[in-house]
C-alpha cells in the first residue's frame, strides 16, 4: 500500500499525518510539492491540516491553484482514494472536489478540544471499519470549520449519504449545518473532514479511535 | 516620510531617543563628534533598557546559570540543556508587554514569534509554547478588550505556526489596568552537535538577510518599550509591529533545511531594535567588524531612510554568516519557500559597524562599545520592608464550603478553558499533557519513552510583600509542578516584569526578587539559562506588582509512569506530603484572604529549599517506582482547592478528615510551601504504609488524609458539595466574563 502526502507552505500537520500513515501502514508516505505536476502512482493521496498560505485570501484558496492540485484532481477522477483533513478538506472544496463550503466557526473563535463523532456512513471506503452510527472520540483545531452548503446540495449529501461524519451529542463546535464533521464525494473516493484522525492513534494521544479510518483508507489500498 | 541623515542633533531628539544626557556625553566621548540620526538611533536602540539590560545585569550576573547538561546559558538567543541521546532542549521566555497594551492582538502575537524564533534561530525545531499573561482587574474597561485580543493574538499566531500550546497562566489584578504582562515562552528540541549561534567568525565572509522584507512597522519598538505609559500610549500604536506566522513558518522550514546543509556560521533573527542589534550582536561576539549595504535590504515600503531601515522591527527577518562556497545552494532554499536572500554586507577586521546608504557612510560606530560593552548601571535600591504577621484571629467565619465554591469560581482560580481551548493543544501529535495540570508534557518525538514537562510560575502578590521569598518561591512553584508530574526538573528561564528600576523602591524588589530567584536555583540546582528582563511597566507612575514569570523544563525517563493531577480511582487514599502535622498554617498573601476577606496584609509563606528538594525528590521517586496513582502540587488556595481540582480533572469525588484546630480555614486554605497531594490505591495496605514510612524515613510527613469515591466532596466540618456542581461553578466565570 503506496500513499503520498501534499505539501504545501503553511501546511503544519503534515509531520502529524506522515507519522500516522507510517505507523498504521507500516510504511512512509511519499511527499509531493506544491509545484510537482505529476503525482506517482500510489493508493492513498492525503492532504494534511495547516494554515496554507496562512488561510490569506480565504482557506485553502491559494493552495486550491497550486500545481500539483491539478494532479489530484486528475487522480481523483481516476478514482485514487483522496483525503483532506482540516486545511486539507478546506483546500478540496476550493478545488471543487467536493461540495460546499467551510465559513468561520460561529463562535469566531479558534477551537482545540475533543469531541464525538458519529459515523453517518459506515458504508464508505474511508468508515467501513466503524459500524453504522458508532460513535468515535476525536480531537478539532479549526477557525474555519463551519460548513455550509445550499439547500439542494445539502439535500443531495444527504439523500446521497454523502455524509461520512456528524458531530454527535451536542459537540457540535462551529455551527457546521446538520452537524456535517466531513462528506464524501458522489463517487465516494474523496472524504473532506475538519477533526483529526491522526491525532488520536495510540496511547500517548489517549486513545486510538482514529486508526480505524487510516486502516480503512490504507488496507483498500492494499 | 522621509527622515534625512542631516537632522540636527538637538537636546529634545536625544531625550526622545530615550538617552540621559549622561548617556548622550558617552556617546560624544566614544565618538569624539556628534553622531549622524541613523547613529544616534542605533544608539538608542542599542542602549534602551530592552537590549542592553543597563539596569540589571549587575544583579542577574550573580544568578547560577551552569550546570552539567547546560550546553548554553543566557547571553545567546536561547538556552541549550543536554536531555541525553545527542539532543537538547531549547528554550526561553521574552515578555511582548507594552506592545501587548498597545495593540493586543498584533503585540501578543509578534510576542510568539519572536520567542519561536529564538528558538529555532538555534537549530532547534519548536515542539511547546507556553504564555504567562496578567491583565487588571476584570471590570476594569480595558480588561475584556486585552484579554481577547492577546488571546487571540497568541493563538493565531502559534496555531498557524504549529506548536502546540502546553501551558501558562491567566491573572487579574489591579496593578496590571495600566500595563498587561505578555510573557512568552518556546522551547525546541535540537542534536547537541547541531547548534547554531550568533557569534561571527571569519574576515570577508558575506552577511545574508533572509526572511521577510522590512516595511516601517516598529521603527523604535525597543525604545518604546523601555519607557513608561502615560495617557497618549494611543499615539504609540505605530511603533507595534504586524505577525505574519505563515511566513515565519517558512522561515522555520528554510532555516532548518539550510542548517542541515553545513553553510551557516554565524545566525541570529532581527527581534528587537531588528537589523541594528543582530548585525551589532554578530559582529561584537565574533570581535569583528560589520559592513552593511542599505540599498540591498530587500523593503517593502518607498524611499526608507537608512534610520528607518536601520530601525526597523518588521518581524520574520534572519541575518546570517553564509560560508560563500554554499551561497547558491542557500538561496534555492529561500526561492523555494517564497522567501527573500540578499547579500546585505560583509564581516571586517576592523571592530568597526558602518552603515552605506546611497553611497554614503551613514554611520561608522564601534561595534564592541555598542555590543557586549554598553553602559551599565548600578542603581540605588531600598530593601523592600517586611511586614509582621498580621492577627486573623478575630476574621468573620466563613463556611468553608461556600470559601471553596467562591474561590473555584473567581477570575482568578477559575477554570482557563476559554483560554486554552483557543490554542492548539495537540498539534504535532506529542502532547501527553494539556493546559489545565501541573506541567504540560510533551513526547520527545523519536524516542520510545522519553518526554519532556513545562511549567510557567510566579505569585506575583508574595513577591510584592517579600520580594525575595517570592523569588524564591516562584522558582519552588516551577520546580514543584515539574516534579508532580515525575519529571527531573532540568533548567529554567526567567521573565523578569518590574516598574521603573529608577526608583530605588522598585529597584529594591528587583534585586531582592534575583536574589530570591539565584538562592532557590542554586538549593534545587536548577540553573537559569536564558531570560528577559522588561522594566518600566508603569502608566502614570504607578507600577505593576513585580512579576518574575519562571519558565522550567523537566524531563521525563517513561512517561507511561508519569503521574497526572486527576483522581485515577475510587477507594485510592489521599496522603498530603509536608512539612510537619501542623498541616496548613500560613494565611497571609493567600488567595482566601484576599478572595474572601480583602486583605492583602501580612508576609507571604516562607519557602524552606531544604523541605522543598526533599518533598520534590521524594514524590519524584514514588512516581517513577509506579508507587502512586495521582499527584498534584499545593499553591494558590491551598488544600481545599487542591483536593477540588483532582476531584474536578477526575469526576470522582473524595472525603478528607484531618483534625482541625477551632479555625479550619489556615488547614484548608493556607499557603504554605512545599506541599503535594498524592493518591495510593487503599486496598493495597502494604504499599500504604511503605510510602507513608518511606517519607517519614526521609523527614518529611506523609499525612493519610481522605480517601477518594462517590460524587461529591465533602471536607471536614461542613456540607459536601457535589464534583457536578463544582465542575459547573470552576467553568463558569470565563465564559460569563467574556462571552
Amino acid at each position: 500500500m503506496k500513499s503520498a502526502v501534499i505539501l504545501l507552505p503553511g501546511l503544519n500537520r503534515d509531520r502529524d499525518m506522515i507519522a500516522a500513515l507510517t505507523k498504521i501502514g507500516g510504511k512512509a508516505p511519499v511527499t509531493v510539492w506544491q509545484t510537482d505536476t505529476e503525482i506517482p502512482d500510489v493508493d492513498l493521496i492525503v492532504i494534511p491540516g495547516g494554515f496554507s498560505y496562512g488561510d490569506y485570501l480565504r482557506c485553502g484558496a491559494i493552495a486550491a491553484r497550486m500545481p500539483v492540485m491539478r494532479a489530484v484532481a486528475e487522480k481523483a477522477t481516476k478514482g485514487v482514494t483522496v483525503m483532506g483533513v482540516c486545511n486539507g478538506f478546506q483546500i478540496l472544496l476550493e478545488a471543487g472536489l467536493l461540495p460546499g463550503a467551510l465559513m468561520r466557526n460561529a463562535s469566531l473563535k479558534f477551537v482545540c478540544r475533543e469531541v464525538k463523532l458519529e459515523v453517518a456512513n459506515a458504508g464508505t471506503r474511508f468508515t467501513d471499519r466503524y459500524a453504522q452510527g458508532q460513535l468515535i472520540r476525536c480531537p478539532i483545531a479549526h477557525h474555519d470549520g463551519n460548513y455550509f452548503a445550499d439547500e439542494a446540495t445539502l439535500a443531495r449529501i444527504e439523500g446521497e449519504g454523502q455524509v461520512a461524519f456528524r458531530y454527535a451529542e451536542g459537540t457540535n463546535p462551529n455551527g457546521s449545518l446538520n452537524d456535517i464533521a466531513g462528506i464524501v464525494n458522489g463517487a465516494g473516493n474523496v472524504l473532506g473532514m475538519m477533526p483529526h484522525p491522526e491525532n488520536l492513534i495510540e496511547d500517548a494521544h489517549g486513545g486510538s479511535d482514529g486508526r480505524a479510518l487510516f486502516e480503512a483508507a490504507l488496507g483498500r489500498a492494499a | 516620510m522621509t527622515l534625512s541623515n542631516t537632522i540636527p542633533i538637538t537636546d529634545e531628539l536625544v531625550a526622545s531617543h530615550g538617552l540621559k544626557p549622561d548617556e548622550y556625553q558617552r556617546i560624544l566621548d566614544l565618538i569624539g563628534r556628534e553622531p549622524s540620526f541613523t547613529e544616534l538611533g542605533i544608539f538608542s536602540a542599542m542602549w534602551n533598557e530592552h537590549c542592553s539590560y543597563k539596569s540589571s545585569k549587575k544583579w542577574l550576573k550573580t544568578l547560577p546559570t551552569s550546570g552539567p547538561r547546560v550546553i548554553q546559558g543566557p547571553g545567546e538567543n536561547a538556552g541549550v540543556v543536554d536531555i541525553g541521546d545527542g539532543q537538547a532542549v531549547v528554550f526561553k521566555m521574552e515578555s511582548h508587554n507594552h506592545p501587548s497594551y498597545i495593540e493586543p492582538y498584533q503585540g501578543a502575537a509578534t510576542g510568539v514569534g519572536g520567542i519561536l524564533r529564538d528558538v529555532f534561530t538555534m537549530g532547534a525545531r519548536p515542539v511547546a509554547a507556553m504564555n504567562a499573561l496578567r491583565f487588571g482587574v476584570p471590570d476594569h474597561p480595558k480588561t475584556k478588550h486585552l484579554v481577547a485580543g492577546v488571546v487571540a493574538g497568541v493563538g493565531g499566531y502559534g496555531n498557524s505556526f504549529g506548536v502546540p500550546t502546553v501551558g501558562g497562566e491567566v491573572e487579574f489584578d489591579a496593578s496590571y489596568n495600566g500595563n498587561c504582562l505578555v510573557n512568552a515562552f518556546a522551547a525546541g528540541l535540537a542534536d547537541t552537535d547541531k547548534i547554531f549561534l550568533s557569534q561571527a567568525k571569519g574576515v570577508g565572509l558575506p552577511v545574508v538577510y533572509l526572511g521577510a522584507k522590512t516595511g516601517r512597522d516598529g521603527v523604535g519598538g525597543a525604545t518604546m518599550a523601555s519607557a513608561e505609559f502615560d495617557d497618549d500610549i494611543e499615539e504609540k500604536r505605530p511603533t507595534v509591529q504586524v505577525g505574519d506566522p505563515f511566513t515565519e513558518k517558512c522561515l522555520l522550514e528554510a532555516c532548518l533545511e539550510l542548517m542541515k546543509t553545513g553553510a551557516v556560521i554565524a545566525i541570529q533573527d532581527m527581534g528587537a531594535a531588528g537589523l541594528t542589534c543582530s548585525a551589532v550582536e554578530m559582529g561584537a561576539k565574533g570581535d569583528l567588524g560589520i559592513e552593511l549595504d542599505l540599498d540591498a535590504v530587500p523593503v517593502r515600503e518607498e524611499r526608507m531612510s537608512a534610520y528607518e531601515m536601520m530601525l526597523s522591527e518588521s518581524q520574520e527577518r534572519m541575518l546570517m554568516v553564509l560560508r560563500p562556497e554554499k551561497e547558491k545552494e542557500a538561496e534555492a532554499i529561500f526561492r523555494k519557500w517564497g522567501l527573500d536572500f540578499a547579500i546585505v554586507g560583509k564581516t571586517t577586521d576592523d571592530l568597526r559597524f558602518r552603515v552605506i546608504h546611497q553611497g554614503e557612510e551613514v554611520a561608522n560606530l564601534p561595534i564592541k562599545e555598542l555590543g557586549d560593552q554598553a553602559p551599565e548601571y548600578d542603581r540605588p535600591w531600598v530593601e523592600s520592608p517586611k511586614a509582621a504577621l498580621p492577627d486573623f484571629s478575630v476574621l468573620p467565619a466563613i463556611d468553608p464550603a461556600d470559601a471553596l465554591l467562591k474561590l473555584i469560581s473567581s477570575p482568578n482560580l477559575s477554570s482557563r478553558r476559554w483560554v486554552w481551548e483557543q490554542y492548539d493543544t495537540l498539534i504535532q501529535g506529542n502532547s501527553l499533557q494539556r493546559p489545565g495540570g501541573d506541567a504540560g508534557v510533551v513526547r520527545v518525538e523519536g524516542h520510545e519513552t522519553k518526554a519532556l514537562a513545562f511549567s510557567s510560575d510566579v505569585t506575583p502578590r508574595y513577591v510584592e510583600a517579600d520580594p525575595f521569598e517570592g523569588g524564591k518561591q516562584a522558582v519552588a512553584e516551577c520546580w514543584r509542578n515539574l516534579c508532580a508530574t515525575g519529571a527531573l526538573p532540568l533548567a529554567a528561564t526567567d521573565n523578569l516584569n518590574f516598574g521603573n528600576p529608577e526608583r530605588p523602591e522598585i529597584m529594591g524588589q528587583l534585586v531582592g526578587a534575583i536574589k530570591g530567584i539565584g538562592e532557590a536555583c542554586r538549593a534545587l540546582d536548577f540553573p537559569i539559562v536564558s531570560g528577559n528582563v522588561s522594566l518600566y511597566n508603569e502608566t502614570n507612575g504607578k507600577a505593576i506588582m513585580p512579576t518574575p514569570t519562571i519558565g522550567g523544563v523537566g524531563l521525563i525517563d517513561d512517561w507511561s509512569k508519569m503521574a497526572r493531577i486527576g483522581f485515577a480511582a475510587e477507594g485510592d487514599a489521599i496522603l498530603l506530603v509536608c512539612k510537619s502535622n501542623m498541616w496548613g498554617t500560613h494565611l497571609a498573601q493567600s488567595a482566601y484572604m484576599r478572595d474572601l476577606h480583602g486583605r492583602r496584609d501580612g508576609p507571604p509563606p516562607p519557602v524552606d529549599l531544604v523541605h522543598e528538594r526533599k518533598a520534590g525528590e521524594f514524590v519524584r521517586d514514588a512516581i517513577h517506582d509506579g508507587r502512586i496513582t495521582a499527584c498534584h502540587d499545593l499553591s494558590d488556595g491551598g488544600l481545599a482547592v487542591a483536593v477540588a481540582e483532582m476531584a474536578m480533572a477526575s469526576g470522582i469525588g473524595a472525603a478528607i478528615s484531618l483534625p482541625m484546630p477551632t479555625d479550619p480555614a489556615p488547614v484548608l486554605f493556607g499557603e504554605d510551601q512545599g506541599r503535594y497531594l498524592m493518591t495510593v490505591p487503599r486496598a493495597d495496605k502494604q504499599l500504604l504504609r511503605e510510602v507513608i514510612d518511606e517519607g517519614a524515613a526521609r523527614g518529611l510527613v506523609v499525612a493519610w488524609i481522605g480517601e477518594t469515591g462517590g460524587t461529591e466532596l465533602k471536607l471536614p466540618g461542613t456540607r459536601a458539595i457535589s464534583v457536578k456542581d463544582l465542575s459547573s461553578r470552576h467553568e463558569a466565570w470565563f465564559p460569563g466574563f467574556m462571552d
